[in-house]
């Protein structure tokens, strides 16, 4: 029989490298990180940057890692429990790889930013010129090692681009603090300046972002 | 000691505090007297304790041989050297609750006004607060100003949360396992009918039975039989016992027992050898009134207002008695003051007695969580 793993990770493949993340950090803040996994950039955040850092996972499996290596997890679903957190109760919350796959990316990025002064957001680019041209001479949704569910399983409901992204921060007014584009290995890409090139040919995007 | 005098029990290790305790209820007890067993030695900071409340029925004998059964300790596979609560390097306390019939005050023990009676049925209704003060009034006897955590499931769970929201600061850490912030009207429905069969027994004589040298030990084995289903779920007994016969492998004549009947008749059976009806009617009665909420304007944020402990929630896939909703609003609760909360279900088919069982998840769940706040409090 086949056996198909669970759908509950989101281009788990695909990692920032954490370095990036935490870079963007202040040492000694509170720290939410949304869709954390087993929690290692808690993990890395609290052992290197002195931060109270707490997780939210969606995936049972990864909370009960999570909490046996004794960081503080909790089972919950950003779409959802973020309602929960009061006003301004974090320094950043992060939103790592999950974008994409929440139910209402523009209403998370809302309650992200009312119970935080600063939200950390990476997704993978969907303008990535791989995409682009898969989607142009293959006529097919495009397959990469981030998106490498077919489209009828995929739990990245919600793709976009760098630009798209942008476009979203503008209308909701909140200001981008720092942007970068990187590769799939979380190495950070040259692309910093351009926009326009950041969105063809990075593979995904990392924003720092604060109500404006 | 604290003795009833008609009812023979061993000597349990206790500690008596003359000044009383008042109870929620407004009556004060004249003499307070506290059973308990610590395991492991206290640090020299006095920052290594960890104290374990036990559920409806327990005891304080967590983590060794019981007295009167000769039992393993009730939480024996969680409690002890190397163990997920290691008394290798924690000292352990775990007390009888107030209410309780194992040596801490109760209805068995002897009546403020009536010497040389035992306080029976006329023992005051006692809340889930009550046996947590009763529980910090031994504690500081034990010198000891914050615990490093407060564990308990079911009812312990119930005295966890509200030693979390009566004494934040004395509570590092808590656990609270397979448990509620309030008692649901199933929960009480439950419970009432338990207590409708010991009052139904013909020896029961209005709570005064032990003044006829009997014990209502029909009524207390069907309540320990109704209140035994709730603890474990309709697959574990399926498992367990599906339509097997006793002694038959056919359905042959009407007398045939049923196996799922007779081990609920010898869960009933070996409980009345332990246990005093009226403690079962007290206790019970002090679950059904917890409402940790309605004690802040329906709130249950408010009771963790401003907290620093690091929680914990656990709950079982299968229980039904404790839900995982429950301990999920817990922790939503929690999140709404902002407090440091983990919250993991465990997949268990066995229903609520999943948190006394072997549950390796759980067990290492609560290791790391303990590992990781020995860490933040300075332990490790």
């Amino acid at each position: 029989m086949n056996h198909v793993a669970p759908v509950q990770f989101v281009a788990k493949n695909m990692r920032v490298d954490l370095s990036l993340i935490a870079g963007m950090v202040a040492p000694k803040s509170r720290v939410l990180d949304i869709g954390c996994g087993d929690g290692t950039l808690i993990d890395y955040l609290f052992r290197n940057r002195q931060c109270d850092a707490r997780g939210l996972e969606i995936d049972m499996a990864e909370v009960t890692r999570a909490v046996t290596h004794g960081l503080p997890v909790m089972q919950g679903d950003a779409d959802s429990d973020l309602a929960n957190y009061p006003d301004a109760a974090f320094d950043y919350v992060i939103l790592s790889r999950t974008l994409q796959a929440v139910e209402k990316p523009r209403e998370v990025l809302r309650q992200m930013l009312r119970i935080s002064t600063y939200a950390i957001v990476s997704f993978p680019n969907f303008g990535h010129w791989s995409l682009r041209l898969q989607l142009l001479f293959g006529g097919k949704m495009p397959m990469t090692r981030a998106w490498h569910r077919m489209w009828y399983e995929t739990p990245n409901i919600h793709p976009c681009t760098i630009q798209d992204f942008f476009n979203l921060c503008d209308e909701d007014g909140y200001k981008v603090e720092q942007w970068l584009a990187a590769d799939d290995d979380g190495a950070r890409a040259p692309w910093r300046k351009y926009k326009f090139l950041a969105n063809c040919f990075g593979e995904q995007g990392l924003f720092l972002l604060r109500k404006a | 000691m604290d003795q009833s005098p008609n009812l023979s029990e061993p000597a349990h290790q206790s500690i008596t505090f003359e000044d009383g305790l008042t109870l929620d209820c407004g009556r004060h007890l004249a003499r307070l007297t506290v059973a308990y067993r610590t395991y492991g030695s206290l640090n020299e900071a006095r920052g290594n304790a960890i104290l374990i409340c036990h559920a409806l029925t327990g005891d304080q004998y967590v983590a060794e041989p019981h007295p009167l059964t000769g039992k393993p300790g009730w939480w024996d596979a969680l409690v002890g050297p190397g163990r997920p609560v290691d008394t290798g390097k924690y000292f352990v306390i775990c007390a009888n609750v107030l209410g309780g019939c194992m040596g801490s005050t109760g209805p068995r023990s002897p009546h403020d006004e009536r010497p040389g009676e035992p306080w029976g049925t006329e023992f005051p209704a006692v809340t889930i607060a009550d046996m947590v003060r009763a529980q910090k009034r031994l504690v500081e006897h034990l010198g000891i100003a914050r615990l490093f955590a407060v564990i308990g499931g079911s009812m312990g769970g119930m005295q966890t949360l509200a030693w979390a929201a009566l004494y934040p600061n004395a509570v590092f850490a808590a656990v609270p396992v397979a448990s509620a912030a309030y008692h649901s009207a199933q929960n009480i429905a439950f419970h009432e009918i338990g207590r409708q069969a010991i009052a139904a027994d013909p020896f029961f004589y209005g709570g005064r039975y032990w003044a006829e040298g009997v014990t209502p030990a029909r009524g207390l084995a069907v309540a320990r039989m109704t209140a035994h289903i709730t603890y474990v779920s309709e697959a574990a007994l399926t498992r367990k016992f599906g339509r097997r016969l006793q002694h038959a492998t056919d359905l042959t004549l009407l007398v045939d027992r049923f196996e799922v009947e007779s081990y609920l008749e010898h869960q009933g059976s070996s409980f009345v050898r332990r246990f005093d009806a009226n403690s079962y009617l007290t206790i019970t009665r002090a679950m059904d009134l917890f409402d940790l909420a309605a004690d802040h304007d329906g709130n249950l944020s408010r009771a963790f207002a401003g907290t620093k402990t690091r929680f914990l929630l656990v709950s079982f896939s299968s229980d039904w008695l404790f839900p995982t909703a429950q301990s999920r609003a817990i922790a939503r609760a929690l999140n709404h003051v902002a407090a440091n909360v983990s919250f993991v279900e465990i997949m268990s088919d066995k229903g609520h007695d999943a948190f006394l069982l072997d549950e390796p998840d759980f067990h290492r769940t609560l290791s790391g969580f303990l590992a990781g706040c020995a860490e933040h409090a300075g332990l490790a």
